[in-house]
Order: structure tokens, then sequence, then C-alpha cells
């Protein structure tokens, strides 16, 4: 496997310019004679589908919701980034990209990272244009506000629903296409597998979630918008259905898959109360701009918050990073929240999280305010814990929340499978090992109306008068078999555990050993537990029902199935990746400080791995990583 | 931490075209700091334990967003709770030895697909119809070109906070779905980018809603059933520019538009 990462020539800052002029174009009148296929409609799947839609190309999209809208990206609160300068507070691309690659603690591609910079500023634009209602100054004029690991003020807003309005934003774009006739929605349907004929992507193989029926769609190009695989720890801030599935069909189809081990857990979630938890609530970051986060002194100290006096309480971020405070980087402010709890002094009935306190905010700002900036978190907080923010800290714990990880593309957002694309948080390209926050609604929307529009035109170009491959092409015919097989399969073990407990108990190994922190034992250890435990599932699975009709315990299973082989992959990534860096933090490589040691000398690289039909056995590729611009240092936030 | 005990009675259909009925399902050791949905995961893995099937309903990001879940608990639409979606209400609004009645949305725009399941894509069609800024990607000026008072932006936002769950559908008497239609009505037409379609948005949202949905006669229930609490002042907003558009003499600028 040859890994091309396609980097255009030149100074970092004219990449871009310069690839958008060489690319090879398809003109206008040419464009209906391809067919595309985008799978996923959150930020980059619907922009993507709505603008080459609008460009004149036959989409068919996908989604396994009701609706394009239910994307997860719709959950995301705080914000999106863009290089603007709104504030005149030292802002720049050059800043952005400098951020960036800093917050990813310098194991990302630096052309793709400054081409995200450099469309920060289109997205914003578009979005407004396209009628996102993003606060406003009282001039009318947009406002700002600062997020982790940036000590300029650049993050956009919609109250805290920012993701719902850019996802609404790209969806109505979407809708307005599929209305035109240009996008033809498939909702309720699930990619099942990723069909590669003569070593290019032929289009897919889908199940329709209502009846069962398992069929075929070919197209010139394929993207996978589909998404991160957080839901891997079964605990995490991602929805109840997200999954891997449609990222792993496409590595056992041949598309690498980078860097699994760089997973975010996300500072300021609501802690787990108990073992029924379905899921994780995130608390925006956003909530750090205000609040103070401090644990008391004392481990054994049994006093209401307010009850405890300033001298008692230890404001460990402030103290232990000065510059950034509680805005340090969210990889940072989440292992410093797991030294606290680990040394006891978590606060809780579970002893499990720290205090999000806004007292002080509240006596500068008054209580008007702080409602106007998170009134709607601060409810959804109260809902979940029954607690009041406005008159008690909140309890905070790290979660895990994003994947920076995902299929290795190239520059063009094509993965190793020609033809085949992956866009958003499914690619891995953006974020390094850490991303920073109010990052991913950037990327998703700048890959899916910026990016791909322009790259994928570079090979379907050439293409131009080939006809699809039929869906009754062998390759289409023997996927659709495997894929009823599969299905079948689930539901004939007929044994005595559900995929939930199944998922559960994965969960619970991979956070442990796969988590915050990792060491060798702890992995090797992970990596003993997981197959076992997945022949268990394939032996003692239980799915009832039938699978002719909608049967959300049997979609399950079929997901769960895919996060085992996905589980010993970010094992052995972790464990072969020698270093910390970012959300990847193996004990053994540490500061006295307790900060994370990168080794730039063995690992400034991608690592990007094969798949070769054994999932505990896969190949691994490099990509080195070259720093011509943004100078290799250990990144201080202190 | 309490546990209680209470009985489920929940509608259960096999597909589109089956007769339904109600299943009563008792629901024992209930922790009071569960959600309404864990519950529901409790007895569906209670109900596989029992080689029965897991009860189908919607549901994703469980943190009151994406609009997905849609329950309607004893006759109220996301339950009890006001401005609650259903996968924010707690169990503790719950009492030992309640029996809790769970059905899907009723609404003939919304069939069934299985159990508490419904197919609400009468409301992507409404969005197909207008619900849209025509803003093709790339061609957008700069962001702040054009100033929003604030108190603009945020009726807009008010509006545009909608998660298209269809409760107020479901809530109402007539079925009707004036105030998810005139949220993005709203949400679009109070701003300035949204003024060039204005006219054209609104007849076409309105017209595509009275196919297919039945008509408001001010029962205000939609409101009270609104997780989000979006005003029924938008009904009246979509009304007037509905009205607007009709009186526009819009021939003298195009015989189509």
């Amino acid at each position: 496997m040859e890994l091309n990462s396609k980097i255009p020539e030149g100074p970092v800052a004219e990449k871009w310019t310069k690839y958008k002029f060489d690319h090879k174009l398809v003109n206008p009148a040419n464009r209906r004679k391809y067919d595309v296929i985008v799978v996923g409609t959150g930020l980059a799947g619907a922009s993507a589908a709505a603008t080459l839609g609008e460009q004149g190309y036959n989409v068919k999209a996908f989604t396994f919701h009701d609706s394009p809208r239910r994307a997860h990206s719709i959950a995301a609160q705080g914000g999106i980034n863009a290089a603007k300068n709104y504030k005149d507070d030292g802002d720049s691309v050059w800043r952005l990209f400098y951020d960036t690659v800093k917050g990813g603690d310098f194991r990302s591609r630096e052309a793709n990272v400054y081409r995200l910079a450099e469309v920060s500023v289109n997205i914003i634009d578009q979005m407004t244009a396209q009628g996102v209602p993003f606060a406003r100054e009282y001039g009318g004029l947009l406002d700002n506000r600062s997020f982790g690991g940036a000590q300029v003020a650049r993050t956009f807003y919609a109250r805290g629903q920012t993701g719902q309005q850019l996802l609404l934003g790209a969806y109505q774009q979407l809708a307005r296409q599929i209305g035109l006739g240009n996008v033809e929605l498939y909702n309720r349907t699930e990619l099942v597998d990723v069909v590669v004929v003569d070593g290019r992507a032929a289009g897919i193989v889908v199940r329709d979630l209502l009846t069962g029926e398992v069929s075929s769609h070919s197209a010139h190009a394929v993207v996978l918008a589909t998404g991160g695989y957080s839901n891997v720890f079964f605990l995490s801030t991602n929805a109840m259905a997200c999954n891997v599935t449609a990222a792993w069909r496409a590595h056992r189809k041949g598309a690498a898959f980078a860097n699994p081990c760089y997973t975010q857990i996300h500072p300021t979630c609501i802690p787990q109360s108990d073992d029924f938890q379905s899921k994780l609530t995130l608390m925006s970051e956003s909530l750090r701009n205000d609040g103070r986060i401090w644990v008391p002194k004392d481990t054994n100290d049994t006093r209401s918050p307010d009850q405890i006096p300033e001298a008692d309480r230890d404001y460990y971020l402030e103290r232990r990073y000065p510059s950034f405070g509680n805005l340090a980087p969210r990889d940072i402010a989440s292992r410093a929240a797991l030294v606290e709890v680990a040394s006891g002094h978590g606060v809780g009935p579970l002893k499990n999280g720290v205090y999000l306190d806004f007292s002080e905010a509240i006596g500068r700002l008054g209580e008007k305010v702080i409602e106007e900036r998170y009134g709607n978190l601060f409810e959804m907080y109260e809902r979940i814990t029954d607690e009041s923010p406005y008159k008690v800290p909140m309890r905070i714990y790290p979660a895990p929340h994003y994947t920076m990880g995902g299929l290795w593309v190239d520059y063009e957002l094509m993965t190793t499978v020609p033809g085949l694309y992956a866009a958003g948080e499914a690619n891995f390209s953006d974020h390094g090992a850490n991303r920073l926050g109010a990052s991913a609604l950037m990327q998703g929307l700048a890959d899916g109306y910026f990016v791909l529009p322009n790259t994928i035109a570079n090979y379907l170009a050439p293409k131009l008068g080939e006809a699809v491959v039929p869906t009754d092409h062998p390759e289409f015919q023997a996927a659709e078999a495997a894929a009823r097989d599969r299905y079948a399969g689930y539901l004939a073990i007929d044994g005595t555990r559900s995929p939930d407990s199944f998922h559960m108990e994965l969960g619970k190994i991979m956070l442990e050993h796969c988590g915050m922190e990792r060491t060798k034992e702890s992995l090797t250890t992970a990596l003993e537990l997981i197959p076992p435990l997945h022949e268990e599932f394939k032996r003692d699975l239980r799915v009832t029902g039938s699978g002719s009709s909608t049967n959300q315990t049997l979609e399950k299973a079929g997901r769960v199935d895919d996060f085992f082989e996905l589980a010993q992959l970010m094992c052995l990534d972790a464990l072969t990746r020698e270093e910390s860096c970012g959300g990847h933090f193996r004990a053994e490589h540490q500061y006295p400080d307790g900060e994370a040691m990168r080794d730039d000398d063995h690992f400034a690289h991608v690592a990007a791995w094969e798949w070769t039909g054994d999932a505990s056995n896969p190949t691994r590729h490099v990509e080195p990583l070259e720093f011509n611009d943004v100078h290799l240092a250990v990144r201080s936030y202190k | 931490m309490k546990e209680i005990n209470v009985t489920l009675k929940v509608w259960r259909q096999d597909g589109p075209n089956a007769a339904g009925h109600f299943d009563t399902i008792p629901a024992p050791g209930i922790k009071d700091e569960m959600s309404f949905l864990e519950m529901l995961d409790l007895v569906n893995e209670r109900l596989i334990a029992d080689g029965k099937d897991a009860i189908v309903f919607d549901h994703d990001c469980r943190e009151g967003i994406c609009g997905t879940c849609s329950l309607m608990i004893d006759g109220q639409a996301h339950g009890p709770q006001k401005g609650t979606a259903t996968c924010q209400l707690h169990m503790r609004k719950f009492a030992d030895g309640d029996e809790i009645v769970i059905e899907p949305w009723r609404a003939t725009a919304f069939p069934i697909v299985k159990d508490l399941m419904v197919d609400r894509a009468a409301f992507d069609r409404i969005i197909e119809a207008g619900g849209f800024i025509t803003a093709e990607t790339g061609g957008a000026p700069d962001a702040n070109i054009t100033p929003i008072p604030k108190t603009v932006a945020d009726a807009a936002m008010d509006a545009a906070a909608c998660i298209g769950c269809g409760a107020c559908v479901a809530a109402c008497p007539n079925s009707a779905a004036q105030l998810f239609t005139s949220a993005k009505v709203s949400h679009l037409n109070l701003l300035p980018q949204g003024q060039a379609e204005r006219y054209k948005r609104v007849e076409a949202m309105v017209d595509t809603m009275e196919e297919l949905f039945g008509s408001c006669t001010n029962h205000g229930e939609c409101e009270e059933a609104c997780p989000k609490s979006i005003s029924i002042d938008f009904i009246a907003l979509m009304n007037s520019e509905y009205l607007k558009s009709k009186f526009k003499n819009r021939k003298r600028l195009s015989q189509h538009d």
C-alpha cells in the first residue's frame, strides 16, 4: 500500500490556490453525466451533497436517520472558529493554522491545516448568507468568544446551539437540492458495505432499516461523511446511533485507517451517576470562558462547595497553566481532572467530578448576562442533575467525545481506494493528536462546502463517458449476499446476551485500558480481553425479532460487531505509538511534571493501518510528517 | 437515589398497516435518576432476556437537540415536564405505583412505522418547498457586510431553535403543523438575507403544509407541548406574511413569483 499525500508544491500559503488552478475541471454541462454517492448528512455530508447538487452532479444522499436534520453535528454547542479577526486581537489565517497544528501536538499535516484555516473565513460568510442566526453585538455585527487553546476570540456562535444552527443551514441547502431533484435522498438506510471493482470505488450496499431489504447503488465516486467512533467506549457524548460501520467496512475493502488511537476525552461533561447510564452529556467548552474549575484541597472535605473558603480550594488549571488557565486545551484539561480525581480530590456522591464554578462570574456580570450566555446549558444541566448551576457549582468530568483518527485521506480527501472519499470526523486529516474546541464544525463544513467539490472534479474529469459499474456485477452481488448472511447470522445465533450487554462490556475494557491514560500493560491486557469477548459475541448473541421489519436490536448488533474489530486496532495503534501526544497519553512517556512527552525522532508520522483479513494482525504503514512552517516544539500552555 | 415500580402500557404495532394494541409491561426497580429513555432501555433489555421483541422507539442524541425522540406519555407530547423533550425527562417526575401510557405521535401526516416510531417526512417536504435561503456555495459576501440588529437576530434565533420533533402536530387536535412551519418562515423572513424570497417562501411552505397537515384553529396546544417553548406569536407572523404575499401585486415583477 502506497501513501501518497499528494500535497501540492510551493509555499504553504499558496498550495490551495495552486491546486485549484492545476486540477482538472468538469464543465457544467457534463456534470449531469456523473453519479456521486454521499453517505451521511451531518455537516460534512449535507454540505457536500448540497454543493455537488448545485454544481450539477447527480447525487444520491444516504442517512440512517429519518431526516438529514438529525445527524449528530446538531449537538455541537459552543461554536465554530474562523480567522476573521473581527476583534482585531491579533488573529490571522497564520495564527489559526499555527494554533491548530500546535493544538494537535504536531501530529497533523501542515498543508491540510493551512487550507482549513484559509477557508474558515468563507464558511462564516457562506453560513451567514444562508441565514444562520449567529450571535451579534448591539451594533449588528457578529460577536465572538474564546475557546480552549487560543488567546484570541475567533469563535462564532449561535447561543449554545451552534451545531444545530449550522446543521440546519446545511440541511436546508440540501433540502433545496432535493426539492429541485438534483439530490435523491435515501433516509433510514444504512451503509453495510463498500464495493470496489478493479481497485476503484464502484458503489455501496445498503440496508433499508424499515424493511431489512439489502440493495446496491453504484456511482462514479463515493463520499463517506459518517462521523467518528467514540461510541466504541459505550459511554460517550456521541448520539446513540453513532458508529464506525461505514468507515470500518471501507477499511475492510482496502481503505487505510489512520491514527485510531487519537481519541479526545472532553473535559466538561456531566459525571456518570450509575451503571444504567446510556450516554454522557457534554457541557460546552464555552462555559470555561466564565466558569472556574476547582477541587477542595483536602481530600476529606465534606462541606458543601459554598462553605469551602477560597483558601481551601485548588483552582488547579489556573495554578498549573497560568497563561491559559481554565482555557487550557481539552487533552490537558482532561488529564488534569483525571489527576485530581485519581488523587482523591474528586467531588460529588461518587467523588468522580470536579467543580465548574460560576459564582465569581455571576458576581461580576450578574445572573442575567450569564443566563444570556449559557442559559440553555444551565437548564440542561439542571434537568439531568436536579441542581441549579446558578446556585451550586456544576460537577463535571471528562468523557469520550471526538475521534481525531479515521480513514486515511490524501490532500484531496481521497482514501487509499481511488474514488472513495472521507470527509469530516470520518477522516483523520486536520486535527493531529488533539482537536481544539470549535474546530470540528469548521472542518466538517470546510470539507463539504469548499474542499470536496473541488477535489472530486479532479478524479471525475478523466472518466467522462465511462458508465458506472452495474449493480448486477459479481462484486455487488457478492457484497449483497454477504450482507444478507451477516444480518441473518446475528438472528440465527439465538444465544443469551443482548448487543448492548456486549457493547457495555467492550466499552468498559476500552475506557479502562485505552482511555485517558494508557500503558503497555493496560493495552496488552485489552488486546487479550477483546478477542475472546468478540468470540463470545459470535457464539452467544441474542437478537430477538425478525430481519424483515424495523429491528433496532439487529441494527445494534451489526454496529457492535464492527466496534470489536476497531477496538483491537485502537489498542494496537496505541501500543505501537511509544510516545505521548495530544489525546494519546502513554504513562511511560511523560515529563516529571506530568506533561506529555513526544518522541519526534521516532513518531513524527501518521500511522495508517491496512486490513489483512485478520483483526489482530493488520499492517502498519507510515506517512512521515514534515514541519516547515510551524517548528516542532514542546507544547506549553503555562 | 430511590427506586420506584411502575407499569407501562405501551402501544405495539408490527407495521404501518398492522392493527395496533396496548401491551402492559411491569417495570419494577426503576431508579429515579434514570432518564425516561434509559428506563425504556432497561425494559428492552429485560424483554430481550425473555426472548421477546424490544419496543421500537426513535431516539438519538439524548440531549434534547436532535428532535428524534417522540413519545406521547400519558397523553402529553414529551410527557409531563414543560419545555422538555422525552430524552431529557427523568423518572424522578414519576411516583411509585404509577401506570404510564406510552403512545406514538398520532397524526395522519405521521404514519406509524412500528410500535412508537413514526414517519415525519412530511416536515422535510415543507422545508424542501421553501424553508431555505438560496445561497449557493461560493458567492457569499463578507459576513459583516449587513449589520443585523441584535433584537432581530435574537428573534430569528428564537424561531430557529425548533428541533423538528413534531410534538406540536401530535398535541394539536387538528394535527396542524403551523408552529413548525411558522418557526422556519419566521426565522428566515425576519433576517435581511431572507428578504429576496420572503413572499415566495411563505406561500410555498404554507401551501405544502396545507396539503399535508390539518388546519389551525388556535388551540395553542402546540406551544404548550413544544420542548423548546416556541411561541405561537410566530404563527401570527406567518399568517401576516402569507396575507401580505397575497396582497402584493408581484405580477409587475414577474409572472411566476
